[in-house]
C-alpha cells in the first residue's frame, strides 16, 4: 500500500510523539539505575564515571538503615501471612456457604476498607493502638495493615473462588473426604493462584507504605525502610542523593524479586476448569 | 451394593418445591434412571442421595439404614459428576486414587489399584498426565475410574455423558451398559436423554415438576406410558398426540378429528368413565407405528405434507394438521419416498394409545 504524503507525515509525527512520551517515562528509571553507582550523583541524569559501589558500602555501614530493611521485611511478611490466611478462609466461607446477605457483607467491608488504612482514620487508629498498649511494636503495624487490606483481599479471593466449580469439593466429599480434607486437598491447591495474587498485592502495599508505620512506631529500631529513607537527608533537609539512590535501589529489590519469583513459580496463571 | 429408598422426600428452595413428596424403592443391583426435562427435580434427588443436599422433609435410606442427615463421606457412595470434577493439580493416578487416599491406603497400593481400574477403562497409559492434557472422552473415563476404584454401596451418575460428542456418547453408553452387566452395581443415573435411559436402565423414573410420573421398566414405559407427558418424552421422535372428540356410538368408541378416520374401538369401563368426565380425549400414535396408508385403509390420518426427511435406513414423514399439530411417521425404508402434497398415513387399531382429558392413560382392553 502506498502512503499519501499527509498520512506519512502523520505517522512520523505520531511515532515521534510516542517516543517522546516513552522517554519521559524512561528517564527516572534510568536515573534510578545509574545514580546508585555514581559517586557524584545529582538529580540530573548522568552516566557514572567511574562506576562505583562506594554508595552501597556507606549505606550498609548505616546500621539504622539496614535494621529498617529487616523491619520492613518483618512487617510485610507478618501482614501478608495474616491477610493471606484470613482472607482465604473468610472468602472460602463467603463463597461456599449460604449465609443470607453475604453479598452485602462483602461490599460493606470493601467500602470501609479504604477508610481503615486511609489517612482519615489515623486518629482513631492511633487511639486504639495506644489504648491496646501496642504503640511502637511491629504487631501494631501488622494488625493495622491486616485490617485495611483484608476486605479487598477477601473481595478478590471470593470472586476467584466463586468461579471455581463446587463439584471439586463435592466430589472429594462423596469420595470420603471430610470438609476440612476437601478444603486442603482439593480447594486450596485450586485457589492457590488467587492467594498468590493477594499475597503479592498485600506485600507491595505494606512494603511501600509510609504513613502508618511513621505514626504507630516511635523508636528508630522499629522503623521500616520507607521511613528510614529520611535518614539520608541532611539536617538542612536536602537529600544526600548518592546514598538515597543506593538505598532506594536496595529497597525496591525485594518487590522486584517477589514478582520475578511468583511469575516464575506460578506464572500468574489460573487453572482452567472444564467446559460445562 | 445396597438398596436405596426415598420416603416422602420433599426439597424446597424457598417457595419452590424442587422435589415434592417423592417415594420410591430401588432394589439392590438395579440400574435406575431418573429421566425428565431440566428443572424436574432429578438432579436434586440424586444430590440428596449423595448427601450434597438435605431434604426439607422425609427420609432417605441406603441399604436399609437411614442416611437422611449423614455427611456424604459417611455414606460410602460413588458419584460421577457432569463436569467430571477432576482435580486440575493432580495427575490421573492421584485423581483416580484420591478416594483410596482419604481411606488411608498406602501410596503404592492405591496407585496399583488405580492403574488396574484405569487399564480396564483404557486410560492406563495416561497416568502421569494432568486432566487438562487429555481429551474429553478420556476425562470422562477418568472420572468413571475414580468412582469405580473403591467398592461403594451405590453409584450415582449426574448426566455423565452430556459433555461428550454424539459418537463418544454412544461408545460410553455401551460401556456403561457392559459395566452394569459385569458388576451388577446398584446405580442411579440422572439424564434428560430418553435414549440413554432406555438403553441403560432396568427401571426408569420419569419426573416432572418434582413428581415421579411413572416408575417402570423401559419396555413398560415405551408400551404403556402413564401420561401424555411420558408419551411425549420417551421415544425418538416422541409419540404423536392428536386431540380428538370421543363419543359412544352403537356400543363402540367413535373418535373424531380433522383428517382422521378411525373404526369404532371396543368400549371398556375405563373409556366409559373417561367419557363421562369429558369427551375430549387424546389419541397417541408412535411414529414407528404409522405408515403410508394402503388404498382403502380404515384407520388413517390425512393432511398436507410438511417434511420428508430421509435418514438412510428410515424416513421421517411429517404432515401438518394445521395450528402446528404435526404428525410424524417413521417409515423403515432405504428408498426415497415419492410423496404427493397431501399424504395419508395409516395405522392399526392395536397401536392406539388413549389418554383422558387430564392426560392420564386409559388402559386398553386386557391391560
Amino acid at each position: 500500500m502506498k502512503l499519501t504524503i499527509p498520512a506519512f507525515v502523520g505517522r512520523i509525527a505520531f511515532s515521534a510523539l510516542a517516543a517522546l512520551i516513552g522517554a519521559i517515562f524512561a528517564l527516572p528509571l534510568l536515573w534510578f539505575l545509574f545514580a546508585p553507582f555514581n559517586a557524584r550523583a545529582e538529580l540530573g541524569l548522568a552516566l557514572p564515571d567511574p562506576w562505583t559501589l562506594n554508595n552501597f558500602v556507606t549505606v550498609f555501614g548505616n546500621s539504622y538503615a539496614v535494621q529498617a530493611l529487616w523491619n520492613s521485611f518483618i512487617q510485610a511478611v507478618g501482614g501478608v501471612i495474616l491477610v493471606g490466611a484470613a482472607a482465604t478462609l473468610a472468602a472460602y466461607a463467603l463463597s461456599r456457604s449460604s449465609i443470607p446477605g453475604k453479598g452485602a457483607v462483602t461490599y460493606i467491608l470493601l467500602l470501609f476498607s479504604s477508610v481503615v488504612s486511609g489517612s482519615a482514620a489515623m486518629v482513631p487508629i492511633f487511639l486504639i493502638v495506644s489504648a491496646a498498649g501496642l504503640m511502637d511494636t511491629h504487631l501494631a503495624v501488622i494488625l493495622t495493615f491486616a485490617g485495611g487490606l483484608l476486605p479487598t483481599a477477601m473481595f478478590i479471593l471470593r470472586d476467584f473462588i466463586d468461579s471455581i466449580p463446587k463439584s471439586y469439593e463435592e466430589s472429594a466429599m462423596v469420595a470420603g473426604a471430610s470438609p476440612v480434607q476437601a478444603f486442603f486437598d482439593v480447594a486450596l491447591p485450586v485457589i492457590r493462584p488467587g492467594i498468590v495474587v493477594v499475597v503479592v498485592w498485600g506485600f507491595v502495599n505494606i512494603w511501600g507504605s509510609f504513613l502508618i508505620p511513621f505514626i504507630l512506631l516511635r523508636s528508630d529500631s522499629n522503623m521500616p525502610a520507607s521511613v528510614a529513607i529520611y535518614s539520608f537527608y541532611s539536617e538542612a533537609g536536602t537529600p544526600i542523593v548518592t546514598l538515597l539512590a543506593a538505598y532506594s535501589l536496595i529497597y525496591s529489590l525485594p518487590v522486584i524479586a517477589l514478582y520475578l519469583f511468583v511469575s516464575w513459580k506460578f506464572g500468574f496463571r489460573f487453572f482452567g476448569g472444564i467446559k460445562a | 451394593m445396597a438398596s436405596v429408598e426415598f420416603k416422602n422426600v420433599t426439597k424446597s428452595f424457598g417457595e419452590f418445591k424442587a422435589v415434592a413428596d417423592v417415594s420410591f424403592d430401588i432394589a439392590d443391583g438395579e440400574f435406575v434412571c431418573l429421566l425428565g426435562p431440566s428443572g424436574c427435580g432429578k438432579t436434586t434427588s440424586l444430590r440428596m442421595m449423595a448427601g450434597l443436599e438435605t431434604p426439607s422433609s422425609g427420609k432417605i435410606l441406603i441399604g436399609g439404614e437411614e442416611v437422611t442427615h449423614l455427611h456424604p463421606k459417611d455414606r460410602n457412595i460413588a458419584m460421577v459428576f457432569q463436569d467430571y470434577a477432576l482435580y486440575p493439580h493432580m495427575n490421573l493416578a492421584d485423581n483416580i486414587a484420591y478416594p483410596l487416599k482419604v481411606r488411608g491406603e498406602p501410596v503404592a497400593q492405591r496407585h496399583a489399584r488405580a492403574k488396574e481400574v484405569a487399564d480396564v477403562l483404557k486410560i492406563g497409559h495416561l497416568m502421569d498426565r494432568l486432566p487438562s492434557q487429555i481429551s474429553g472422552g478420556q476425562q470422562q473415563r477418568t472420572s468413571l475410574a475414580r468412582a469405580l476404584v473403591y467398592p461403594a454401596k451405590v453409584y450415582l451418575f449426574d448426566e455423565p455423558l452430556s459433555n461428550l460428542d454424539a459418537k463418544l456418547r454412544l461408545e460410553a453408553r455401551g460401556f456403561l451398559n457392559h459395566l452394569q452387566r459385569d458388576m451388577g452395581m446398584t446405580a442411579v443415573y440422572v439424564t434428560h436423554d430418553q435414549a440413554e435411559a432406555m438403553a441403560l436402565a432396568t427401571r426408569i423414573a420419569v419426573m416432572d415438576q418434582g413428581h415421579i410420573v411413572q416408575f417402570a421398566s423401559p419396555i413398560e414405559i415405551y408400551r404403556r406410558p402413564a401420561t401424555t407427558f411420558v408419551a411425549n418424552f420417551v421415544g425418538n421422535p416422541p409419540m404423536n398426540l392428536v386431540e380428538v372428540e370421543g363419543a359412544q356410538v352403537d356400543g363402540k368408541l367413535a373418535l373424531k378429528a380433522e383428517g382422521l378416520t378411525i373404526a369404532g374401538l371396543a368400549m371398556t369401563d375405563a373409556i366409559g368413565k373417561a367419557l363421562t368426565a369429558s369427551g375430549k380425549l387424546t389419541l397417541g400414535l408412535r411414529p414407528e407405528h404409522l405408515g403410508i396408508a394402503a388404498a382403502g385403509a380404515v384407520n388413517t390420518i390425512t393432511a398436507p405434507l410438511f417434511a420428508n426427511e430421509n435418514m438412510g435406513p428410515e424416513s421421517l414423514v411429517t404432515v401438518d394438521r394445521g395450528d402446528s399439530a404435526r404428525v410424524t411417521a417413521r417409515i423403515f425404508t432405504d428408498d426415497h419416498l415419492d410423496l404427493s402434497n397431501v399424504v395419508t398415513l395409516g395405522f392399526s387399531a392395536e397401536h392406539v394409545h388413549l389418554f383422558d382429558s387430564a392426560g392420564k392413560r386409559i388402559p386398553a382392553l386386557g391391560e
